[in-house]
């Protein structure tokens, strides 16, 4: 294969231009706080050059005292220009400037790749990974920028100066206890624990009957049915939002007045039932999807033993369209958790939920209580998510299924 | 099985404690700003209420939306709020609807210590049958030390000087105080300016003047947003409420002053919706009678520098509760404060708020 192409030391015609190129894209990130990107890509891409070229004509130092030395050296700069925080970036820089200039300057790039690839194909397999990094930090850094900020010392939005230099007093828990300790927070906080999970039971319940009832071949007008159930995830949440402030008022003086019940008890009953209809489609969705692999012939097999339908439901098919179930429950407990439109119409205040809550804070505030917050749900979610995912491997191992 | 048994036994707990609690106490829901705002209203007022009467409050914070969401509620015959904290605007607004209840100042509200009737006692600040005042407070610009060199700024028209102050401000998203201070600034006389905004040429001269600064003006629609804008050092000045800038200055220790001239004053206070039941009524007149007596209405501001509309409570105001400052100084009715002041003028926004609003958005958007 070697015979194709052999890996070893790049021209320096190559090398140059390339390490010129990563300068001045690390330039583009740096430059802004110099004042302009200009500056940053101009003078990246002209200290990489310089920098590289150095390098290649000190042949007597080996690559591993260089790539140590670099980090080191950078870091001695970067410290003194901007104190602690800019020795951690030299250093980072100065490690990836190291492992970046001897994996082209020794041809490393093309060591993993097949030998028969054109130098354009071998561009283009860097360029797609480059490429989907960076819709990677598209999608990520707005959550991870967050975190670091809910630890503010001060009450706002920003970065300070201590932050950044990573002095302590730039840091505080004040924020998480103000969520621990706030009883607006508390409340709005205890009635999203008691909404949702609530919600989510009824409309996996409604949601799983109503997608069984609809694979089944003798049901007249399934997709008109389907379409009306679905309906509440097509139309835009604020008109949905308006019919129910109407119909659920009406429910809400029937009850209160007629039946006598307490005004805050029927409050949370109205919260409920409208999340659960918004929660409805997605668990009809996802169920009806898993039912297309269900073997009908298993119940069929059911019945035969003598085992009558509801047995049958519970032994034979819930286990099978578990997975269905649980991630349409997974979507109903999410939108229910999530959802601020709806409950402000129905809702008073004193179903006033976590959503709610960080909304009227991000109006008339702008308190990172709510990257607090934040921060929390993003880690439960995680949790969340990795437990359930955990349960499911562990089950499928134990049954001998595996997946797809 | 087992987890099917448990969450019926959740679901059947949820549901008995919830039928339990029925009509267990009292309770009334109070809506407001949020913020240092709401706060300053429990401490003075609810908290104390609360203690005396036993009454729960629940603090609503939706007053932003206050107008649409009390006609939503009157057609849908399901009142859930009992007292509404809103501007004199929207006061006047509501009253005209029908939605808010008139008020008998006199036989409804608490006389002064003095025995001055609570009519004299707010005296003009009484823009409504329906409007009870609680606080003034002002539309107010605050500036950034470290970026206004060694002139800072001393009056209104900085704003409109990019010349000397360059660099971005923040405005509010809306033609109140905007069009006020743009007139001010082309030299138009103080009382000429609401009679020229009523015509088609004011107006025009209003967003002509507007105009210049266009480029250089981050929107803010939200009280918290200039206070923010200016802890970045994104604006070299904002125009906000002056609570959120004593709140940026004294409590968060910014490196921002604050501009008292050409402040233009508004009102703040409480309206009770038509249509509650007599009960509820009763409870809510109870509790506003309460909230704004002489010494309720000068405890409110140990907590935001926002001035009582009571003049007897004025020689009440006394130090922050927190912080230990004079809070005389900081408010928007001090003497020292308030030697190029700007009443708002309620009646003119009530009657053309529609029309120049959507004349402003639609320069907005141009």
């Amino acid at each position: 294969m070697n015979t194709l192409f052999q890996v070893s030391r790049r021209p320096l015609s190559f090398v140059l231009p390339v390490m010129g190129l990563m300068g001045a894209f690390i330039g583009l990130f740096i430059g802004p706080a110099f004042g302009s990107a200009l500056i940053g890509i101009i003078f990246g891409s002209l200290v990489a050059v310089i920098l590289a070229y150095g390098i290649s004509a000190t042949e007597y130092l080996r690559p591993k005292v260089v790539r140590l030395l670099l980090p080191v050296l950078l870091a001695a700069l970067g410290f003194l220009l901007l104190g602690l925080f800019g020795s951690f970036c030299g250093a980072l820089i100065g490690w990836f400037f190291g492992w970046f200039f001897y994996w082209i300057y020794e041809g490393g790039y093309r060591i993993k790749l097949h030998a028969y690839l054109t130098s354009n194909q071998v561009l283009w397999h860097y360029s797609f990974r480059v490429i989907c990094g960076l819709i990677f930090i598209f999608l990520i850094t707005p959550i991870l920028v967050v975190m670091p900020l809910s630890f503010n010392a001060q009450n706002f939005f920003t970065f300070t100066p201590e932050m950044l230099r990573f002095d302590p007093a730039g840091y505080s828990l004040k924020h998480y206890k103000d969520f621990f300790s706030n009883d607006e927070w508390q409340r709005s906080f205890w009635n999203s624990l008691i909404i949702a999970p609530i919600a989510t039971i009824i409309s996996v319940s409604l949601g799983t009957l109503a997608a069984i009832g609809l694979s089944q071949s003798h049901v007249p007008a399934k997709r008109a049915i389907m379409a009306i159930l679905i309906s509440p995830m097509i139309v835009p949440l604020i008109i949905s939002a308006t019919g129910m402030f109407f119909f659920y008022s009406t429910m809400g003086n029937f009850m209160e007045n007629t039946l006598g019940l307490d005004k805050n008890f029927v409050g949370y009953v109205k919260v409920v039932l409208a999340h659960a209809v918004l929660g409805i489609p997605f668990v009809i969705i996802t169920v009806t999807a898993t039912l297309v692999g269900f073997d009908t012939s298993l119940t069929r097999a059911a019945a035969n033993m003598g085992a009558n339908p509801i047995t049958t439901f519970f032994r034979v098919q819930m286990p099978l369209i578990f997975p269905g179930v649980v991630s349409g429950g997974l979507f109903a407990f999410i939108t229910s958790f999530d959802e601020v439109v709806v409950v402000m119409f129905i809702g008073s205040a004193s179903q006033k939920t976590l959503p709610w809550q960080m909304f009227i804070g991000l109006r008339e505030q702008i308190s990172p209580t709510i990257l607090a917050v934040a921060t929390i749900l993003v880690c439960i979610s995680v949790a969340l998510l990795m437990t359930l995912e955990m349960l499911r491997r562990r089950s499928e191992r134990l049954r001998g299924i595996t997946p797809g | 099985m087992k987890f099917t048994k448990t969450v019926l036994v959740t679901v059947a707990l949820s549901l008995s404690t919830g039928l339990a609690s029925a009509g267990a106490h009292e309770e009334m829901t109070i809506v407001s700003w949020g913020g240092a705002y709401s706060k300053s209203q429990l401490k003075a007022y609810h908290e104390p209420y609360t203690a005396m009467t036993g009454v729960t409050i629940i603090n609503d914070e939706s007053a932003g939306t206050a107008v649409a969401k009390l006609r939503a509620m009157k057609e849908a015959g399901n009142l859930t709020w009992d007292v509404v904290d809103v501007e004199a605007g929207p006061a006047m607004q509501l009253c005209d609807e029908g939605l808010a209840m008139e008020i008998d100042h006199d036989t409804m509200l608490a006389a002064a210590p003095d025995g001055t009737p609570a009519s004299e006692d707010f005296g003009s600040f009484i823009v409504s049958p329906c409007f009870i005042p609680q606080i003034v407070y002002s539309y107010t610009v605050g500036y950034r030390n470290d970026m206004v060199g060694s002139t800072p700024p001393t009056s209104i028209c900085a704003i409109f000087d990019t010349e000397t102050y360059p660099g971005k401000r923040s405005l509010k998203k809306g033609a109140l105080s905007n069009m006020e201070w743009a007139l001010l600034c082309d030299g138009v006389a103080k009382a000429d300016i609401y009679p020229m905004l009523e015509t088609a040429e004011g107006q025009d001269q209003a967003l002509a003047k507007l105009d210049t600064i266009k480029d250089d003006v981050i929107w803010w629609s939200a009280g918290a947003d200039t206070p923010q804008l200016l802890a970045d050092g994104e604006v070299v000045m904002g125009s906000t409420f002056n609570g959120r800038l004593f709140a940026l200055i004294e409590e968060q220790k910014q490196p921002v002053s604050m501009l008292w001239d050409g402040q233009i004053y508004d009102l703040d206070g409480w309206i009770i919706p038509t249509g509650l039941s007599p009960e509820r009524q009763a409870r809510a007149l109870d509790y506003v009678k309460f909230a704004t007596d002489t010494q309720r209405l000068a405890d409110q501001s140990k907590w935001i520098s926002y001035g009582p509309t009571r003049a007897s409570s004025a020689p009440l105001v006394d130090k922050h509760a927190e912080l230990g400052i004079a809070m005389a100084p900081h408010m928007p009715t001090d003497p020292a404060n308030s030697n190029n002041t700007f009443l708002m003028n309620y009646a003119f926004w009530a009657d053309y708020k529609d029309d120049v609003e959507s004349k402003f958005q639609a320069w907005l958007a141009k």
